[in-house]
């Protein structure tokens, strides 16, 4: 029979465990909204961007001859992948989808012969990433917007890749991130950086968020722009900036969903507590009564004997 | 033709500002331009400098831009500014120690980082002279 002492012991030590993973998940909640509101605000930026990109590549030569930041520089063997994940756990299952996406396409492209390279940005993936691949693994970004994710932030990764990019380091770059969708849903997007390809998603949240009109003004009008200083100039300056634009975004998605796993998961903690709570009340008070039971019969009994 | 031009300044982490103007002046990389309603479509880098918004014929707000770029429309003007400072909300005792910061940091900084620091002491020290100038007009 379970000691009366151990059960009262263990419910307290469940009860606090509930208090934790309650409290957690409320800052999770009021994390999550700040994070939505500044994946709100950065949105016009992007979108603009997008917007102009659009114009100024489009009287650009396709192919070869532009920008390699656009056009890639033509090569396809080694390929950098940028691995967004936190730097604390305790959000279900936000890192491990992450990395067990970014393993899904580092074997890929093993196989397919290409040579992998990984920028970790957050602890996490780095620590379950480097059990396979820990030779892969160029370097990691830690305690990246531990505060507030600012796009100083995005710009430091941002010219890190350039960098490498600069020094032939490496020819496709992939960032893998969790795109927010709802507080229950992320979902593990790899999106290519360079050569740049224009994401749907941006698109299409531009529509929605722009009259319908409006957009289709822009198409009319997109012909015929005057270029100060002149087009190639601007494009050397835009496409890095794209580049760190696009980053930001990556990371502050990353942000609102770690924050949504997390509130999930500690949801689902709290409710789980609170359910053994309930059994081992009643086994608790099913093992007390059982104790008084036995004790009477003990007594009847000797009264009886007498 | 409308008599005003929707003009939006976009710094990364927001949007500052986006309402109908008359008129406004932007720092491009080769020159100042002024947009009114109907300019013909133009893109063009900004150098670091001050946005001016006229209203009734008088400047009306000065934004202070470290640079970026511009998209103009005859109906818009779109400003994806690097970083952006309005400037009659600025805080002058903030912008000073940033400068000092800045200029600490150029004295510190290594062979690699000079440049960077030294840009964004560039930066910091003509906010803080937009600054003046803005005061004095």
């Amino acid at each position: 029979m379970p000691n009366l002492k151990d059960l009262r012991v263990r419910i307290d030590s469940v009860r606090s465990t509930q208090k934790i993973t309650s409290a957690m998940k409320m800052v999770a909640a009021a994390k999550l909204r700040r994070a939505q509101e500044q994946t709100e605000a950065a949105r016009p930026y992007s979108e603009r961007m997008d917007r102009m990109l659009g114009s100024l590549s489009e009287g650009l030569p396709t192919g070869a001859g532009g920008p390699e930041l656009l056009a890639g520089n033509g090569k396809d063997d080694v390929h950098l992948l940028v691995v967004m994940t936190s730097d604390r756990g305790l959000c279900g299952g936000f890192n491990s989808s992450i990395v067990r996406g970014a393993l899904q396409i580092i074997r890929r492209l093993l196989d397919d012969g290409k040579e992998v390279r990984v920028l970790c940005v957050g602890r996490k993936g780095r620590d379950i990433l480097r059990r396979d691949f820990r030779s892969l693994i160029l370097d990691t970004f830690e305690d990246v917007g531990r505060k507030n994710l600012s796009f100083a932030d995005a710009t430091m990764v941002g010219d890190r890749v350039l960098e490498m990019f600069e020094a032939g380091e490496f020819d496709v770059c992939t960032i893998i991130y969790n795109r927010f969708q709802s507080a229950m849903t992320q979902i593990v997007t790899p999106q290519q950086l360079i050569p740049f390809q224009a994401s749907d998603e941006a698109g299409a949240g531009a529509a929605a968020n722009d009259d319908s009109s409006e957009t289709a003004e822009d198409d009319s009008q997109k012909a015929a722009y005057e270029f100060e200083p002149d087009e190639q100039e601007i494009l050397e300056d835009l496409l890095p900036r794209n580049l760190s634009v696009q980053l930001f975004r990556a990371l502050l998605e990353n942000a609102a969903s770690e924050q949504g796993a997390r509130m999930t998961a500690m949801d689902n903690a709290t409710r789980n507590a609170g359910e053994m709570i309930d059994d081992l009340t009643i086994t608790y008070n099913r093992t007390r009564q059982a104790f008084i039971t036995k004790e009477l019969i003990e007594i009847i009994s000797g009264a009886e004997a007498l | 033709m409308a008599d005003t031009v929707e003009f939006e300044l976009v710094a990364p982490e927001e949007l500052l500002f986006s309402e109908p103007v008359e008129l406004v002046v932007v720092p491009g990389a080769e020159g100042d331009f002024g947009v009114l309603p109907g300019h013909s479509p133009l893109i063009s880098t900004l150098r670091t400098g001050v946005i001016a918004v006229y209203e009734n014929d008088s400047v009306n707000r000065r934004i202070f831009v470290s640079g970026g770029f511009a998209e103009v429309t005859p109906e818009r003007c779109t400003v994806l500014a690097d970083e952006a400072v309005a400037l009659d909300a600025a805080d002058r005792a903030a912008i000073e120690d940033r400068v000092k910061a800045d200029r600490e940091a150029v004295d510190k900084a290594d062979e690699d980082n000079k440049e960077n620091a030294a840009a964004a002491l560039a930066v910091s020290e003509a906010l803080l002279a937009a600054l003046d100038t803005a005061g004095q007009a």
